[in-house]
This record gives structure tokens, sequence and C-alpha cells, in this order.
């Protein structure tokens, strides 16, 4: 029996030994040799560990962020943009526009030569005309458009700025120019066009798709004009871009552009660690990063606001001077330093230092105990009072910790004999009380959709916001509103500059309301990556961005 | 060998009939409509859902049912994913390949270190190579797999960046998905790249390979021992050393071989367990596999998911289990003619 088993063995045992052999070999040489295989593959492409899946592969329909930096800059272009520098207005797939004088029709000018995406699923047989501009918007104004409905018929963005009831029509005048006619002038209107949610796409496609019966196609299949084209996408996993080398604005540098789709905090960074992202949105541990020699930690600070709203229509808070008392007790650089570990800038009034309405020449309140006392007791509350301030127990863009951020109020407060009690709820009851004016005063925050001004006056304290419940300090000013209404009116940037100027003034003054925070957008980047991702405004955007292979060694 | 293998045969028939009701009784013991979660169909019309009913037979006795289940499950179809409403067949084939290659590597790797270090041990008996090769056995029996995945994550990629952190390959290769097993498709494909995507996949199967292999490997170590020890006692392993043989002919020629044959035995009990920790593993290495599948399938309630994962997985298991049995027996006349299966 034993010389059986002995003669079926040896073949077996041998072939098996030597497979082990084989790729333990392989295993082995594997780790040294890898490095310096990859390089090549990798210094013409960029991995970047996204937080999250895109909802839609059309900034159309949706308003999340997630889903705006995974698709909208890399896929597709808008009619008109935003420069980086400054957030002004400038050309895209318009090489110009011209606005009438009473400021209802807007004609843009396309550029030739548009090229669309060239993919597995579809050949453009044309450029770009004026014919895929009206494709694009008629989609979203029409809702007998044979697209309207496609994917749920919603529109967020679009609905939430008015659109269909402020665009009269569309008009094509000739292949390469388009006509807006408006109801009513809007300033506003082309940074709503600038936005990224503005994407053109492309009709001939959706007429490829109509013929197949295939129109859902349009939002999951995308082709666009921008700087990237979809190969893969696997939900959950990955998106992989290549490069589309037809684009209008030159060839990008990189080939290839993959999202890494890391939902967890801790996945992110040690992807980050161990080189196997180049770029991480959102990271933690902001000092490892700093402190690590291959690692950038960068902010842009965004537009939002954090602030603290007084309800003015009750009291104590009807009172101007007991306004400005309190806004004048509270640290707020001790807030960003604890709240924000120093890396937000300090709100001096509703605008950030980004934006081209800025005006460094409005005063704010700066810490001052003693100019606090002697406005309370001007007010005749020199004895001090006791008031409730409301904020919520979640985290926001604008605000990461409002608890925290109301017992440091607290604490400042108590300095001037005003007792604070803190009071929170649930995310949504929240916001509901807030809307019926429940409240005396509130930590909240406002993120802008655009870096239009407007967005923050209209929206937070206008008087028909008070009734559209958006603003929570029940303030209404005449003068105010006006100087809005007559900034929406003219688009002559140096004359809106100077009514939002005004308004800055009115609010400084009246004081419904205190700007403490604009916090900033967090990503960390290898060192060898170079060029411009963020942007204080919208989704991120590779276009400008390479690899410095030698900055790696 | 033909009543061998018809044994296994009705070994495997009734486990498979058993596997099956339970999996089938499981859509009724999860919470909501059984033939919802049998199908997975969330958004069914009422129309969708009468045809359904149908084609499930669920208004016929509970053994009708059953049968109907048996014939979609042994068409292939096992219903929608509840939260992605992909065909659960076409997940399973993306995703199980990934496991099985992570478990193949593991359990070569297990065999290849616990092997010769149980026979070491074994030819060394109680002496102090033997008791370290026994406790560090022991040490790598008891951690438990999730941490040591961490800790494998944080000393090879973290602290020294050796070895990637999660993943099957670097995202920048693009591998067509031939047979799923990736290292196979990379030399299948025509990518440029080919070679550097070879040694990219091989640098990301190293860590978690070696946590999964870590606990099989141990007791590979202490099968290797007993069944050496067991081997040197015998009569004829006497018989040869009183012929004069050398010590090295002694192990190399008569005991390695037949103590060999006595571990292969145990390859199949030990492959289900390197399943299980195949598992935990992929969720800790993002490896796209069945197991991180399946546990996310746990998390969104994905009740047919859950149910058809796992009866594709036991089945695997239990395949794997009976060709280690053939294999065995193919090697051991003895086993062919043991009277229970």
């Amino acid at each position: 029996m034993v010389t059986l088993v002995k003669r079926a063995k040896p073949i077996n045992m041998m072939t098996l030994l030597q497979k082990i052999m084989v790729i333990c070999l392989l295993l082995g040489g594997v780790s040294a040799c890898n490095q310096e295989g990859t390089l090549t593959l990798s210094s013409k492409s960029i991995v970047y560990c996204a937080e999250g899946s895109p909802e839609s592969f059309n900034p159309q329909i949706i308003t999340s962020g997630t889903t705006v930096d995974a698709t909208a800059n890399h896929l597709y272009n808008r009619l008109i943009t935003f420069q980086s520098k400054d957030n002004t207005i400038s050309p895209s797939i318009a090489k110009s526009w011209h606005v009438t004088r009473d400021g209802k029709m807007i004609t843009f000018y396309l550029r030739k030569n548009i090229a669309f995406h060239t993919t597995k699923y579809f050949t453009p047989t044309r450029t770009l005309t004026a014919d895929d501009v009206l494709f694009s918007f008629n989609r979203i104004l029409d809702k007998n458009h044979e697209f309207h409905s496609v994917s749920g018929g919603n529109y967020p963005f679009f609905q939430s700025v008015q659109l269909d009831s402020l665009i009269k029509e569309v008009e094509k005048i000739n292949d390469h120019t388009v006509r807006f006619k408006l109801y009513r002038p809007d300033s506003s209107f082309l940074a709503n066009l600038a936005t990224d949610f503005s994407v053109i796409l492309s009709e001939e496609y959706a007429q490829q798709l109509a013929k197949n019966n295939t129109h859902q196609q349009i939002d999951t299949s995308p082709i666009g004009t921008g700087p990237f084209k979809l190969k893969e996408y696997r939900v959950g996993s990955f998106i992989r871009y290549y490069r589309h080398d037809e684009y209008w604005q030159g060839k990008v540098a990189l080939d290839q552009l993959v999202f890494d789709i890391t939902p967890s905090n801790t996945g992110r960074l040690t992807k980050l660690l161990t080189n196997e992202c180049d770029v991480a949105a959102y990271p933690i541990a902001h000092k490892k990063i700093i402190e690590h020699p291959n690692l950038t930690l960068e902010a842009v600070t965004s537009f939002n606001v954090a602030y603290l709203g007084f309800n003015t229509q009750k009291a104590p808070f009807d009172n101007k001077l007991v306004r400005q008392a309190v806004s004048y007790a509270i640290n707020k650089k001790l807030i960003v330093d604890t709240i924000y570990s120093g890396q937000a800038e300090i709100a001096k009034s509703l605008l950030q230092s980004a934006s081209w309405a800025y005006d460094n020449s409005v005063v704010d309140q700066v810490y001052s105990i003693e100019k606090a006392k002697e406005l309370l007791k001007l007010a005749g509350f020199e004895d001090g009072f006791e008031m409730d301030i409301w904020a919520m127990n979640i985290q926001r863009p604008y605000n990461p910790n409002a608890l925290t951020m109301a017992k440091l109020i607290q604490a400042d407060l108590k300095e001037i004999g005003i007792k604070v009690n803190i009071v929170s709820y649930e995310w949504a009851t929240f916001l509901q009380r807030i809307k019926q004016g429940e409240h005396q005063s509130v930590l909240l925050g406002w993120t802008a959709d655009h870096p239009d001004p407007d967005n923050f006056f209209t929206s937070l304290l206008s008087c028909a916001s008070v009734n559209s419940g958006s603003n929570s300090t029940m303030w209404c000013n005449e003068a105010f509103d006006d100087l809005l209404q007559k900034s929406l009116k003219t688009t002559n940037i140096k004359r809106r500059k100077q009514f939002y100027s005004q308004a800055l003034a009115i609010i400084a003054q009246e004081t419904p309301l205190l700007p403490l925070a604009h916090s900033k957008r967090y990503q960390a980047r290898a060192n060898n990556v170079k060029g411009d991702i963020m942007s204080s405004f919208g989704g991120i955007n590779f276009l400008t961005v390479y690899k410095d292979e030698v900055g790696k060694e | 060998m033909l009543i061998f293998t018809l044994r296994r045969l009705n070994l495997f028939f009734f486990t498979m009939l058993l596997l099956t009701i339970l999996s089938f009784s499981l859509s009724f013991l999860f919470p909501g409509n059984a033939l919802i979660n049998v199908s997975g169909q969330i958004n069914a019309s009422p129309e969708q859902l009468i045809l359904l009913s149908e084609s499930y037979q669920s208004e016929s006795s509970i053994v009708t049912q059953y049968i109907s289940y048996l014939k979609h499950v042994l068409s292939g179809d096992l219903g929608l994913s509840m939260s992605s409403q992909t065909p659960i067949n076409v997940e399973i084939a993306d995703l199980l390949p990934a496991t099985i290659e992570l478990s193949m590597v593991a359990l070569l790797l297990a065999m290849a270190i616990g092997i010769p270090l149980g026979f070491i041990a074994a030819i060394k008996h109680n002496k102090s190579a033997d008791s370290l090769i026994l406790s560090i056995a022991m040490i790598g029996y008891s951690v438990p797999v999730f941490w040591l995945g961490l800790l494998a994550i944080l000393i090879f990629s973290i602290i020294f960046p050796w070895l990637p952190s999660a993943g099957q390959i670097s995202l920048l290769f693009e591998i067509k998905h031939i047979t799923g097993i990736q290292l196979i498709d990379i030399l299948l494909s025509d990518n440029i790249y080919k070679w550097q995507a070879f040694q990219n996949a091989s640098a990301h199967i190293i860590l978690p390979a070696c946590v999964v292999a870590m606990a099989p490997g141990t007791i590979f170590i202490r099968l290797a021992r007993s069944s050496m020890l067991e081997v040197l006692e015998t009569s004829y392993i006497r018989a040869a050393s009183a012929k004069g043989l050398t010590f090295n002919q002694i192990i190399f020629h008569h005991a390695i071989r037949n103590s060999l044959v006595k571990i292969i035995r145990h390859v199949g009990l030990q492959f289900a367990n390197l399943v299980t920790l195949a598992m935990i593993t992929e969720v800790i290495f993002s490896w796209p596999g069945i197991g991180r599948w399946l546990i996310d399938s746990i998390y969104q309630r994905d009740y047919t998911a859950i149910q058809s994962g796992l009866l594709v997985l036991s089945c695997f298991i239990f395949i794997v289990h009976i060709l280690t049995d053939f294999i065995y027996a193919a090697l051991n006349p003895l086993a062919r003619d043991s009277k229970h299966a």
C-alpha cells in the first residue's frame, strides 16, 4: 500500500511545490519593482478620492455638491463661466454676449468648432451649434419637451431661481447666435447661466437616443464638450474619465482622471498617505497632513457665511442698541480659532473678501467689552438680561459645531451681564420653528448657489424672504430692499457694487445679524500634483492640473 | 472509485436540497412580502406583481412554491438586488471571482508557509525550534483577523509605504473583465501597461492574502506537525532507518510524501474557514469581492441579495470541499474504500 501511495504522489507533489515556489518568487520580487513600474502611467493620470457617488451625470437635474464635483467641469462647458481669480463672468462656449439696454434681451455669440465627445456610444457628426444650446435650455423650460420628464422632470436649481418665469423664449438667430428673451431684467441671470448647473448638452446625441428610445441615457451616459469624457462608471466604486482630445481649449495635460469613491474619512486619509490617491476631498487630520513631507493641505474660502441672527420682532432685540451691544461683546477671533481651528475667514460682513461686491470700508463691530457695556447702558439694560440662542446639533458646511459656538458666545456675553440659554431641536423641527419666528436669536448660515452677491442679500434679509422663511431675523428695511432691487435692474458692475456697499452699510448700522465666519473648503494633495483644482466657487476642475514627477524625487 | 463518487454525489444532492430549503424559507422569515423578498422587485407595479406571483406560483401550496423557486435558481435567476435593482447573478458573477482569487492565493500562501514549518517542528520534536514554531502558531491563530488587517495596513502601508492598502489594483489600469480573476485577466488583456498592471495587482494582493492566510496557516502548521509525527512513528520509517538510509533520505523520500496526503484531506475543511476570513478581510481592504458585497447587503437590508448570496457562497464552499475529497481519494486509495462519506 505504501508503494502505491508513493507511485501516485511524486508528480503531483512536485508540481504543487513548484507552483508554490513560483508564486512565492513572483510575490516577493514584485513589491520591489512596483514603484518604478507604475511611474509612466501615473505621471499622466490623477486619482481623486471623492467622498461619495454622483447621483447622475447631468448637473442640470441635481444640486448636491458631490455630483457637481464629479461631473460638471470635467464633462461639460457652460455658455459663460466664472473666472476663478475674481469670480467675474467670463466667456466659455459663448465668446461674447450682448445685453440690451433694458436688460430684457441677451444675445450670445457662440464659438465655432467646439467638438463634442466621441465615445463608444456616440460619434458626433457636427460641432456645437445654437441647436445644442436651445435643446439644453428648452429641456428645462418647456414642460412638453420630449426630454423634460426624463429622470423625473425636476431641475431644482432652475426652479429655485425661477428661471421658467424669467425666460420668455430662447431663440436661434443663426447657427452660432442665440438670444434669450426675458420677461424682466435680472442682473443675476448671467450668474445663473454661469453656474455649474447650466451645462450645454448635445442635441444630436439626444436625437440618437430618441430614435433608439433610450432617452434615459442622456443623464447616465453623458456627452458634453468638456475636457474629459466618461469611459467607465462602476456604482459606488469608481468613475474613469479619459482626455477629450479635441477639446476646444486645447488638450489637457492628463490622460486619465479617476474618481476613487471612498466615503470613509479614514479610508481617504489612508489612501492619501499610501499614495493611492493623488488628491483627497474633505480630509480629516489636518495636522497630520501638514506635517507630512509629501502632502499639502489646501483651503479655499467658499461662498458661505455663518452668522448670529437676532429676531428683530422680539424684545429685547427689537432695539438696535441691544443688537449692537451683543455684537461688540462677541469675540469672533476666539470662535474662528476654536470652532474652525483658525482655518476660516473672520466675517466682517455677509460677503467675503473674494466677492466682487466686497467693500473693505464697511466697519464691523470690533470686539470691545467697554463699548458693549456702554451701548447696553444707553439701551437701558445696565443690569443685563436673559436671552436664548438657538443652535443646531448637526454639522453644516459653514458651521462645524454650532453648539460649542453657542457656548463660547454664552461665556462672552456673561462678561456684559447677559445670561444665555442654549436651545436646540432636531434639524427639521429647528428650521420649522425658526420659520415661525419662535426664536430670540439663532446661529445659522448660508451657502451661496452662485457668486452673485444678490444670492446672500435677497435670501437672507429682504422683506420677501421674511414671508418665504429664509430670513431668520424677521428684519424688513425698505431702504435696503430698494437698493437690492436697483442693483438687480442694472448690469453695470460698478453701480451694483455701489448699491451693495450701501446695503452692507445699512446692515452694519442696523445689525439684524452678526456675520461670524466664512469657513473654508479643504482638500489634500500630493506635492507633485500641480495646478488649480478648487476655486472659491463651484465644483472642482482638473483643466490645468498636471503632475510634476521631478518634485516627487 | 465509482461507489465513492456516487456517495459524494449523493451527499452533494442532499446538502443542496437542505441549503435551497433553508434559502427558500429565508424569504418567509425576513420581514416583508415573501414574493418581493425572493424576487427583489421592490418597485414592481401591480401588473408586474401578478406576473411575478404566477412565475413563483405564490398562490399554490408551499411545495409547489419551493419547486418553482428551485426552477428559478437552477435557471440562474436569483432575483434582483433590492438596493441596486440589478440581477444578482450578474453581480455575483462579477464579484465571486475576486473572492476566489484572494482565497486561492491565501490558501497557497498558508500551505507554502504552514506545512514546511509544521514539518520542521515535527522533526525537531520537543526541541526549542518546535516550541518556538508552536507558540508562533498559537499566537497567529488567536489574533482576530480584523485587528490583524488594520495592523498590517498601519505597518506596511502607512508607517512603511511598501504596499497599497485598498482595492484589487490601482484604478489607473483599465483591465477588461474576462474571467474575473484579476491576475489572469491582466495576462489575457492587450493593455500596453500589462506588466506594470500585473506587478501592481500582485502588490495589492499581498497584504490581504497574508492576513487571510494567517489563521489557516497556523492550522496547517499543527496539522503538518502531528501528521509528520505520526508518520515518523510508523514501522516502515523505522524499517527504513534500520536499513541504514540517511535521515534526509527518510524525510524526503518517505515521510514528507506520506504525511502530505493526510494534510490534503483537511484543505477542504480549511477552505470554508478561509472564505469566512476573506469576507471580513475584504471589508478592511476594500477588496471588491462577494464578502464585502454580502456584508454591505446586510447593512442595507437587501434580503434578496443576502438569501442568494448565502446560497451561492455555501454552494461554492461545498463544491470545493467535495473536489478536495476527490483529490484526496485519488492520492490515497485507502480513502476510496471508506464506508462513510
